[in-house]
């Protein structure tokens, strides 16, 4: 049984996970700046 | 405050570069399972920050709908946006852990399943967040997270009441653990409940900057755009300071 190959996993599943969010987060937040900065030009 | 962020989030990054050491290098292997039940340090930190996260949200639910203060209805959102992010590394590093000590994936038993549905009470509270357009939608969010969180109690105490295949808590379920696997299971907590907070900080900003934006549109609709910026514009804090009010 190769046991460190699902340690692995699990441990890169996790920083997949994190990442995938703050990335949503970063996405968002770019979004909502662009919508700010065209209302105030408005 | 602007300045505490960087100084946290290069903290919380040395704190999870240390766990991460402590976790594969200094914990002891444990005898049957081996190497793999380093598993357990990112496992259940997860899960312990997800209860944790679950518990902030009914906390300012309640808090919500006795005062119906935006702040702690944006509070609860994004404890329980963090948390499903939590839950999900849980509902993910469990199977990976599950497959080589036992054999299979997945199995429908109590922790397990009850785990999945605290996942998706979560989910459909944060849809429910997401694609309601109703002025009631944070009052419902609020009543179903009320509900959503009995169902913690339910996970956790699942193994001392029901026969599962899940293992007994390391908290009070009557098992043992070395010391040193307590150290180094401790040092992974902290590590990710710095990692929790600053997620929920940056959500919460984000948040409010997004409520900010919602009235600012709201308002240029109704006035027409002739008017200029609106205040909520100009001053970042006025849309929720006001509804606040």
């Amino acid at each position: 049984m190769n046991s460190i190959k699902f340690l692995y996993s699990a441990y890169a599943a996790t920083w997949t996970i994190h990442l995938l969010y703050i990335g949503s987060l970063v996405r968002r937040y770019r979004r909502l700046k662009q919508e700010l900065s065209e209302l105030k030009q408005k | 405050m602007k300045r505490l962020f960087p100084i946290l989030a290069v903290l919380t990054a040395l704190m999870l570069g240390y766990a991460v050491y402590q976790a594969l290098v200094v914990a002891p292997t444990e005898r049957t399972m081996g190497d793999v039940q380093r598993i357990f340090y990112y496992h259940v930190p997860s899960a312990w920050t997800a209860f944790l996260l679950f518990f902030v949200n009914l906390v300012a639910s309640v808090a919500y709908l006795v005062k119906r203060n935006p702040k702690v209805d944006a509070l609860a959102m994004v404890s329980a946006e963090v948390g499903v992010v939590f839950c999900t590394v849980v509902l993910v590093t469990g199977p990976i852990w599950a497959r080589p000590v036992w054999g299979i994936w997945w199995t429908w038993d109590v922790r397990l399943t009850s785990t999945l549905v605290l996942w998706l009470i979560y989910v459909s509270y944060l849809l429910l967040r997401r694609f309601s357009d109703s002025a009631q939608a944070p009052a419902l969010a609020a009543a179903l997270a009320i509900f959503g969180a009995l169902d913690i109690p339910l996970v956790y105490f699942s193994i001392w009441f029901f026969r599962t295949q899940h293992p007994q808590p390391v908290i009070g379920g009557g098992g043992s653990i070395d010391p040193r696997m307590w150290r180094v299971l401790l040092i992974n907590w902290m590590a990710f409940l710095c990692f929790a907070l600053l997620m929920c900080w940056s959500r919460y900003r984000l948040e409010t900057m997004r409520r900010e934006v919602e009235e600012a549109q709201a308002l240029e609709s109704l006035l027409g755009d002739d008017r200029g910026p609106s205040a909520e514009i100009r001053n970042p804090k006025v849309a929720l300071n006001r509804s606040g009010q």
